[in-house]
């Protein structure tokens, strides 16, 4: 187990920001449950992938240096959603790689670590549910499934809830359709495989469907809602603060 | 197609996806392929094992492709086998038909090869009015609909049994209609047996070829390769100039990995490994045996450290299983010979930007197919670069082709706005950072065509009524 630290920085992420504060407070709050100082740079603002992965480095270094400067610190950067850890641990290192910033880029990259495995690696938090029984299901995001290899953290907290069961999906490792910019570039493909999660979601009875990434949920969320299918789509910090605070 | 075709991807992709039969047969047979390649790498660490192997072995013959060319040819002809060169496709196929035409053959039988559909071959050859009998069942199945492949492995793979039951009654003259398989696969075997003792000239294509040796590896299923490749006096091998590998070693481990990754066989039912004509003395084989190496832009491709991991392919069409794309549209959507994730990043570099770089827009980036490809190609990197190059302009020597095509468009402005609002220190400017989120600063998307996209099975996300960065300055979270 690495060393506890008595600080850590959280990155927020902009899609966290915008649409789910409370996840995001949630994370925090799970944090500084187990006694660490958590710190939000009011700096801070994307990590950049909506433009990289459109095609524009160029531009993304100048919202990623602006990130570089906001953490300052050698205190762990935790982040909610694999998507956004991916960019920063993985792709920061690539895209600095012929800057001035190079080196700075990597020990950023080395401090990034996702919220769920924070917590059960760094942290080793103990859970006590306190909800109500309840079945829910769990969507893996791409980049926290391979870039970040951390979804057995996140399925290893919901099986901590006595009172949740956990009722996996036919193809859990298959994308939602999200891609970012590609909903809306590719909106036919996108709408095929969102519609296909949406059903595979349906068929296992959850109540609820859990995921790390506030991008999936934004995908499968409005995808539920839209089919009218009383199935909430919630971030699993928010869900286990929920079920364990008070 | 050639380049000059035209394709709408738009249109295709639509069409594709309205067709409940076509993603039905697709899902059903990904799911099987995908099953087969994860009971065969059960072992986690023995395929990490085995595919660091594999790419250290096609990274090690890209570093000396030239090379090793020079000794493949060296090798073949000393052994006895006619080396061609072509740059283009048009000569690649010119080289063919010279040979066919010089033994006034005009029966030719093929075994399946994706570099012979990349030189438009069939095509070529019948406008001499020289027949090409597709010979491996698949190829064959399409061959009679007037089909392209829609899978680099699998090329009828769209079809579903009925169909092709449906496909053989109306097509093969006095085929009473049967939906069993060893049927059908007897109708076949009948006719193309015909065929085999009637070609003049085998086709085939090449899986790798030994450069230390001169020997032409290659695998197949049904036999009928070897047919091809000893049946007829002439033997034609069509090959990618990447296909050579440095030694006889080298080979094992590629093809467990083709193999294993293609099929979910530890290995294929046959592997012809080819290394002269018939010598005197001997019963069998082709009296003349050329290999043929395209070029067709794979050079240009060698010379940039980033794309020429590309040339790292041995064409096992695992990409292409398990992606979420591919399993939708299946191959022809894509409009070109070579689909999915390989497809996507091959043929842009081949055919230019201007005409297949949406092909590079298709893709979540989900890196599913990354995650199986026996050589570790990091294919969704090459997806960003093309992306990337879709939109500058460069004066590299190794930019790809059509490089900057889109580089006048509107995207590129809003993407500097995006920068802007994110790297200036925070300011809560909603609006422009939704933009940011779903990439509304789009190309010729406007607003109203964004909100459209989104909400075609969706309901608009919704904005929270606080930042996180008012609720936790709200909650006295430190900014340090
Ligand atoms: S890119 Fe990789 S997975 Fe795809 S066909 Fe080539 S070798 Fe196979």
């Amino acid at each position: 187990m690495p060393t506890r630290p008595q600080k850590v920085y959280y990155f927020g992420t902009c899609l966290i920001d915008l649409c789910y504060p409370q996840a995001g407070m949630a994370g925090i709050e799970l944090i500084q449950r187990e006694g660490i100082e958590v710190i939000f740079p009011q700096q801070q603002s994307c990590c950049g992938q909506p433009a990289y992965n459109a095609g524009f480095p160029e531009e993304t270094r100048k919202v990623a240096r602006q990130q570089l400067k906001a953490f300052p610190h050698d205190y762990p950067i935790v982040v909610p959603s694999g998507s956004c850890g991916g960019m920063l641990k993985h792709h920061y290192p690539r895209l600095f790689a012929n800057e001035p910033e190079a080196a700075e880029a990597q020990r950023f990259a080395s401090r990034v670590i996702e919220l769920t495995e924070f917590l059960v690696t760094v942290l080793d938090i103990k859970l006590e549910d306190r909800g109500q029984p309840i079945k829910v299901t769990w969507h893996s995001s791409c980049s926290a499934l391979r870039e970040m290899g951390v979804i057995e953290y996140s399925k290893s907290l919901i099986r901590q809830l006595q009172n949740v069961e956990l009722i996996e999906l036919q193809r859990e490792r298959e994308c939602c359709g999200f891609g970012g910019t590609f909903s809306v570039k590719q909106p036919d493909i996108s709408s095929a495989m969102v519609s296909d999660k949406v059903s595979d979601i349906a068929q296992t009875g959850a109540a609820r469907v859990l995921s790390g990434d506030c991008g999936c949920l934004m995908n499968i969320g409005g995808a539920l809602e839209y089919r009218n299918i009383a199935i909430p789509a919630q971030h699993l910090a928010e869900f286990i603060w929920e079920r364990t605070h008070g | 197609m050639a380049s000059s075709v035209v394709v709408d991807f738009p249109k295709n992709f639509a069409n594709a996806l309205s067709n409940p039969q076509l993603r039905r047969n697709l899902r059903a047979a990904m799911d099987t392929l995908g099953m087969r390649r994860r009971a065969i790498f059960s072992d986690k660490d023995a395929f990490e094992a085995l595919r660091a192997q594999g790419d250290a072995i096609r990274q090690r013959s890209l570093r000396q492709l030239p090379q090793l060319l020079e000794q493949l040819e060296k090798k073949c002809t000393e052994n006895g086998i006619q080396v061609h060169w072509a740059e283009t496709t048009t000569e690649a196929s010119q080289i063919c038909l010279s040979i066919i035409q010089s033994h006034h053959a005009t029966r030719v039988i093929k075994g399946k090869s994706m570099v012979s559909e990349e030189m438009h071959l069939n095509h070529v050859l019948e406008e001499h009015g020289i027949e090409a009998l597709e010979t491996d069942l698949g190829e064959y199945i399409i061959q009679l609909d007037h089909e392209t492949p829609s899978h680099i492995i699998v090329p009828a793979i769209h079809k579903n049994r009925d169909q092709i039951a449906r496909l053989f009654h109306d097509k093969i003259p006095n085929t009473p209609y049967t939906e069993v398989v060893e049927e059908l696969n007897a109708i076949a075997r009948k006719v193309l047996r015909e065929k085999f003792c009637a070609g003049e000239v085998g086709v085939s294509g090449v899986n790798f070829a030994v450069a230390e040796t001169g020997t032409l590896c290659l695998v197949e299923n049904e036999g009928n390769g070897r047919m091809c490749t000893t049946a007829p006096p002439v033997h034609i091998a069509v090959m990618g100039l990447e296909k050579v590998v440095e030694r006889l070693t080298d080979v094992p481990p590629l093809l467990r990995l083709l193999t294993g990754s293609a099929t979910g066989q530890l290995i294929t039912t046959y592997f012809n490994m080819i290394t002269s004509p018939r010598k005197s003395g001997e019963k069998d084989g082709p009296k003349e045996v050329h290999l043929v190496l395209l070029d067709n832009g794979r050079s240009k491709i060698l010379a940039d450290p980033e794309l020429r991991q590309t040339l790292k392919c041995i064409r096992c069409g695992a990409c292409l299983n398990h992606c979420p794309v591919y399993t939708r549209l299946g191959g022809h959507a894509y409009g070109y010979v070579y689909p999915g994730p390989i497809g996507s990043i091959l043929t842009p570099q081949i055919e230019g930007l201007e005409n297949a770089g949406a092909m590079a827009s298709a893709s979540t980036l989900c890196g599913a197919c990354e995650e199986v490809c026996p050589v570790k190609i990091p294919i969704t990197h090459i997806l960003r670069r093309l992306r990337n190059e879709s939109y500058s302009k460069t004066d590299s020597p190794n930019a790809v082709k059509g490089h900057g095509y889109k580089s006048n468009l509107a995207e590129s402005l809003t993407w500097k706005g995006w920068a802007l609002t994110n790297s200036a220190p925070w300011a809560n400017v909603l609006n422009a950072k939704l933009l940011g989120l779903l990439g509304s600063q789009l190309t010729k998307l406007s607003k109203v065509e964004l909100v459209k996209n989104w909400t075609q099975v969706r309901t608009m996300p919704k904005f929270a009524s606080k930042s996180l960065h008012a609720l936790a300055k709200e909650k006295g979270i430190s900014d340090e």
